[in-house]
């Protein structure tokens, strides 16, 4: 429950609102325990007097009052449960501010399922916390407080004995909550094992439907099915007593008062009109009882929850921008130097680069090659920090990147990876994503570098068409040309490609690597590549294979050094062929 | 993603053809249904036999000083109290014994449905949705039938009964205090219009939310590589802000709409002590029926305010019976023929005659392909991606049906056997080897009573793999977990070559893996299959020089069509697209192959 102390500080922001809020409960609960007064006395004076006008003025009196209480209870969810809402917000923006803020590594350990659940189920169990388990909890302690008073003036005796099953009561709520609770986790493992069971058959439906075995599946899932529908049935054997417990509990109580009241009226100690009030109350503490079992439970699965979005928001951030931060710098012009930098993803883990030196110059154009896994995406995402070097050094015109402030590096650097990831909103404003005041102009110039224009002329909105789910769904080829779009108009001084043509058809790559030619001009190009064909232009071509640089030169020298890139080269030589084949 | 959003939509709460339907599963339960309509009919009433009782302790006891009478009374009510709770103990318990039968042969009938379904359904539809029809989908039915249906029943007959009594002990009183009905309908009415609408809002604005989050956590490193936290950040706030707000909203119609249903029933008092008062100070009521009237003023706005509340379980049941029964209605099957041919016997001679196949119409991945093997034999089939190998050992089994052409099997077309019969006698062995939870025996011998133990381990001892399985702790009852993580690629791959030769099929395909192994797995898997060819009809989709060498004949498939065939030696001699998928793919292994 300790978790639950850091939510004072959200507590604290809407003190003013909350303090009303219990005034709220204070004066709604006077109210309206005032009704079940002038019952009594109505009834009682009903023997005495014949007093038509103290009826109609008692009426009216009850009128008043549940208007008031009621009136006072609209206020109390106007102010309780709708701050428990802002604080709701409060904690989803800073959720989500935070792990804006995270590095690449947490978002490949944490899934995005997970992440939604924390956003979504984990923040609204701790509101039901701030929200009604708040609310409830004061209102029981108040209205409790106030009905006892009033209970005991009356008569004590008939108080001791009324109350006497209740707190029956409540010790069977939580004793069959908690029953409830451990056959509920039973049924859940049991689902998992029916979703398991499902997943597993459906994925695996070749075989089975190959091995002719889908009668013997059928069976092997009722099983399981029966055994759930059994689990489930052990709950409700448990569940079907709650509400018998509480008949016989509240009941007993009633009945107590109907008898021991009764007795009590008899003799002369208390009238009719106590009686009745005395029932309507024993009504109105019946749930409060209740609650505080529910309440209980509530505040567990907010503690819980909140202990999980603490986790989170106690994440490192990895990379940020830190004391070796240099403010000064604020602009790149591109010459890249990799100083002794080895690369791993875990500590005990293998490295996926081993000791890399080298250095591109501002305005070259270097092309990496090599097998899938050997380290070139890894290589890549060290430039714009989306992970940090292991050991080892980066500069960026002679300056350790992290001395450079991360927007600026980030800004300057035009990273197109190989997911190919648009967001579901329009193409203008996609390709616009990465800059600050961007227009058509720029849309349509970095579109007919990508070859993007000729595509777009097709849609009938042309860059207003709004892509993804809501919209059209691209093909991976004009999914990778719109990602360059992007990465073309922030004005990149370092353009990076990390495999960004594989979708795309060989002519048309031609004509956007011979498009980029005059675009790369001052800027440093680094393309990475499984096809000889996208990199055979470049300055400089590195050849990377066992976490090292393994060859490097132009084309012509590599093709001539009859090593990893010859026999690469030739390779696809072939496979051109064998497509070329009709 | 679509399935989310697919999830998200809401229709209307009652739709009187899927109700129909849906209560098609509630017959085989008629007994049931009586038997809690009738303790229904109990549980609703006793309660309001509980002011009529303390309506007489009062009247004729208490008034007359009458304490044996009211020590009566009272030991009546504990009776009552008592037999209460056992019918309400037994209604809860059927009602729902019930639910949970009928959503057990929903389930289980669903899950039939679905094995039926041809592979055409599978690769259109992600696992995940399919999986969701089956577990959440049913499950959400569950409220329906055992609290919905049968509680809408208890709210409405409580209030009949209360109703009864309430006329009953003094009819004038009675419709004086229902005054306050129509009040209470109309505040009902209004507000279960204003949440739904709310609601509506509130998981619009769910989803958007979700639909943010979701994307921007797939794609939070263009966020980042492009630095729009800040942006983003305010968009988030904007979307996380009218999410606020239309809760804040829906706070508000139940703040009015609780306060309204006490203010309601506090006016019902006031009634009560006016009219009710003044009959008594005539004489014409006793104060009993007055504390009686108290007590079913209470009684009946609990389940006026359920009632509404109903509403929501009613429509999400709706929605999800609309994606169950979709799901029931989709019948794309292969279709079994209705006299099938019986086989009896299979000599394993295949034969492939013009035969065209698309699985996008018109989209053909196989072009008159025409070839014959002979009983025995060991034929390769090689290709670069997209050549139309997988597309053979799919419609040779059947997961497809082609388009055009026919395919044969010791002269009988495929499409006249019974497609039991036919995966009896063809078996398949995948690249990507699918192993069940389960046993390691389990999942040689897939549950098959034919299979014994012994023929399970023969078949290990003859692909080899009884060695390593002979050393895991459990042997052949090891528990096989996810997948088979604990297991190499190797080793999952001889079990399912165990699984094959176990099923002793008169027709074997293989798909061979082209992940690479260690050079001594590769030997046993490459003794493995040879042991597996033998005397029997064998296709490969063959990734092995050792494997090619060794078929009796090489088909060459270059995009859907069937472009060379003969063994090794004479097709490289041809210098054809053979010679140059030689180079490419298998000359290495000649070098690297172990000795």
């Amino acid at each position: 429950m300790r978790s639950l102390l850091l939510l004072n500080k959200y507590f604290l922001r809407y003190k003013n609102k909350l303090a009303l809020g219990i005034l709220f409960i204070i004066v709604s609960n006077s109210a309206q325990v005032f009704v079940p007064l002038i019952i009594r006395d109505s009834i009682d004076s009903l023997k005495q007097v014949i007093n038509y006008d103290m009826l109609i003025r008692n009426a009216l009196l009850i009128f008043g009052a549940a208007l008031v209480g009621g009136f006072f209870r609209f206020a109390i969810r106007q102010t309780i449960i709708v701050v428990s809402r802002e604080i709701e917000f409060d904690l989803r923006q800073d959720f989500w501010t935070y792990i804006q803020k995270l590095p690449l590594r947490f978002f490949q350990n944490n899934s995005t399922g997970d992440l939604m659940a924390h956003a979504t189920n984990d923040v609204s169990a701790v509101r039901m916390y701030v929200g009604p388990a708040v609310m409830y909890s004061i209102d029981t302690a108040i209205r409790f407080v106030i009905i006892m008073t009033i209970f005991i003036s009356v008569s004590p005796m008939l108080t001791l004995y009324a109350l006497l099953p209740l707190p029956l009561l409540s010790y069977f709520v939580y004793k069959l909550s908690k029953k409830i609770h451990e056959r509920f986790t039973k049924i859940q493992e049991k689902f998992s094992d029916l979703t398991t069971k499902a997943q597993e058959n459906f994925s695996g439906i070749r075989v089975i439907k190959s091995y002719v075995r889908e009668q013997y599946e059928i069976d092997n899932f009722t099983t399981v099915s029966r055994d759930y529908l059994e689990r489930n049935m052990d709950k409700i054997r448990i569940q079907a007593m709650f509400m018998p417990i509480l008949f016989l509990i509240t009941g007993i109580s009633f009945i107590i008062v109907i008898s021991v009241g009764g007795t009590m009226v008899i003799n002369g100690a208390l009238t009719i009109g106590d009686i009745t009030a005395y029932t309507i109350y024993l009504g109105m503490l019946i749930w409060p009882m209740i609650a505080i079992g529910w309440v209980l439970n509530l505040m567990q699965q907010a503690s819980a929850s909140m202990k999980r979005l603490q986790k989170i928001m106690k994440e490192d951030l990895e990379i940020t921008d830190s004391k070796e931060t240099s403010y000064a710098i604020n602009s790149v012009s591109g010459k890249i130097e990799f100083k002794n930098v080895s690369f791993k993803y875990k500590k005990n883990l293998p490295n996926v680069l081993s000791g890399l030196n080298f250095t591109i110059e501002k305005g070259q154009t270097v092309a990496i090659i090599g097998q899938t896994g050997v380290g070139k995406t890894s290589l890549i995402n060290l430039i714009p920090r989306l992970y940090d070097t292991t050991e080892g050094q980066i500069l960026i015109d002679g300056n350790d990147i992290k001395s450079v402030p991360l927007k600026v590096l980030r800004q300057n650097i035009g990273l197109v990876s190989q997911e190919t990831f648009l967001f579901s909103d329009t193409l203008y404003n996609n390709i616009l994503y990465g800059t600050q005041n961007g227009n058509k102009e720029i849309v349509e110039k970095v579109a007919k570098i990508s070859r993007l224009d000729k595509d777009v002329e097709g849609f009938p909105k042309g860059y207003d068409t709004i892509l993804g789910e809501r919209g059209i769904t691209l093909s991976g080829g004009q999914k990778q040309r719109s990602c360059l779009a992007r990465a073309l108009a922030i004005d990149p001084k370092i353009l990076i490609l990390d495999d960004s043509f594989s979708a795309v058809d060989t002519n048309t790559e031609e004509e956007i690597l011979s498009n980029l030619k005059e675009f790369m001009k001052d800027r440093t190009s680094i393309i990475i590549s499984h096809r000889i064909s996208t990199v055979k232009d470049a300055d400089k071509i590195y050849v990377l294979d066992n976490n090292v640089i393994a060859e490097e030169g132009t084309h012509e020298e590599l093709v001539n050094k009859e090593g990893i890139y010859a026999d690469l080269h030739y390779k696809q030589l072939l496979e051109e062929e064998l497509k070329e084949l009709n | 993603m679509s399935d989310h959003h697919d999830d998200e939509v809401l229709g209307k709460a009652y739709d009187s053809v899927l109700m129909k339907r849906l209560l098609g599963y509630v017959k085989p339960y008629r007994k049931h249904v009586v038997l809690a309509i009738i303790l229904n009919l109990i549980v609703a009433g006793l309660p309001a036999v509980r002011p009529l009782l303390t309506q007489i302790a009062i009247d004729d006891y208490i008034a007359n000083s009458d304490y044996d009478g009211l020590i009566l009374i009272a030991g009546l009510l504990i009776g009552v109290l008592f037999f209460q709770a056992a019918m309400q103990y037994l209604l809860t318990y059927f009602t729902q014994l019930m639910g949970q039968k009928i959503i057990y042969d929903l389930r289980i009938k669903l899950f039939t449905h679905i094995q039926k379904l041809s592979l055409r359904y599978f690769d259109k539809t992600p696992i995940g949705r399919i999986v969701t029809r089956v577990t959440n989908d049913v499950e959400s039915l569950n409220e329906l039938f055992s609290s919905g249906i049968v509680m809408v029943f208890s709210d409405i007959f409580i209030i009949i009964w209360i109703f009864i009594f309430m006329f009953f002990m003094s009819w004038d009183l009675a419709l004086v205090t229902l005054i306050v009905l129509p009040f209470l309908f109309y505040a009902t009415f209004l507000f279960r219009r204003k949440v739904r609408d709310s609601y509506r809002n509130i998981r619009f604005h769910l989803a958007r939310l979700n639909s943010y989050m979701q994307e921007h956590v797939t794609g939070m490193n263009i966020v980042q590589i492009f630095s729009k936290e800040k942006e983003e950040e305010a968009k988030f706030s904007e979307i996380n802000d009218a999410h606020k707000d239309a809760n804040v909203k829906g706070v508000f119609y139940y703040a009015v709409f609780f306060p309204t249903v006490e203010i309601l029933s506090s006016a019902a008092f006031a009634l009560i002590i006016w009219y009710g008062g003044g009959n008594v100070i005539q004489d014409t009521l006793t104060i009993g029926v007055l504390f009686a009237f108290i007590q079913y003023v209470e009684m009946f706005f609990r389940p006026i305010r359920d009632l509404s509340e109903k509403y929501n379980i009613m429509q999400t049941a709706m929605a999800s019976s609309e994606r169950i029964f979709k799901l029931l209605d989709n019948d794309t099957f292969v279709k079994n023929p209705e006299n099938p041919d019986k086989l009896e016997k299979v000599n394993g001679q295949i034969e492939f005659k013009d035969v065209c196949f698309a699985y996008n119409p018109e989209e053909y991945v196989l072009k008159n392909l025409s070839f014959k093997i002979n009983p025995g034999e060991t034929v390769a089939i090689v290709g670069a991606t997209g050549a139309g190998k997988t597309s053979i050992i799919n419609i040779l089994t059947r997961f497809y049906d082609i388009e055009k052409g026919s395919i044969c099997i010791d002269g009988e077309d495929i499409r006249r056997i019974d497609k039991r019969d036919l995966r009896k006698y063809v078996s398949v062995v995948l690249q990507d080897v699918f192993l069940f939870s389960g046993t390691i025996k389990s999942n040689i011998s897939l549950g098959s009573p034919n299979i014994s133990e012994e023929d399970v381990i023969k078949a290990a001892q003859v692909v080899g793999a009884d060695k390593f399985i002979q050393n895991l702790p459990n042997k052949y009852n090891e528990e096989v977990k996810e997948k088979g993580a604990t297991l190499s690629v190797g080793q999952k791959q001889l079990i399912s070559f165990a699984r094959a030769l176990a099923y002793n099929p008169q027709i074997l395909i293989l798909d061979e893996a082209t992940s690479s192994v260690d050079t001594e797995t590769e030997i046993l898997i490459q003794n493995a299959i040879e042991k597996l060819l033998v005397g029997r009809t064998s296709i490969v989709i063959a990734h092995r020089l050792s494997t090619i060498q060794n078929a009796d004949k090489i088909l060459v498939m270059h995009k859907g069509e069937l472009r060379e065939s003969g063994t090794h030696q004479e097709l490289l001699s041809q210098k054809g697209i053979y010679h140059k998928l030689y180079q490419l793919q298998y000359k290495e292994q000649e070098i690297s192959r172990p000795a």
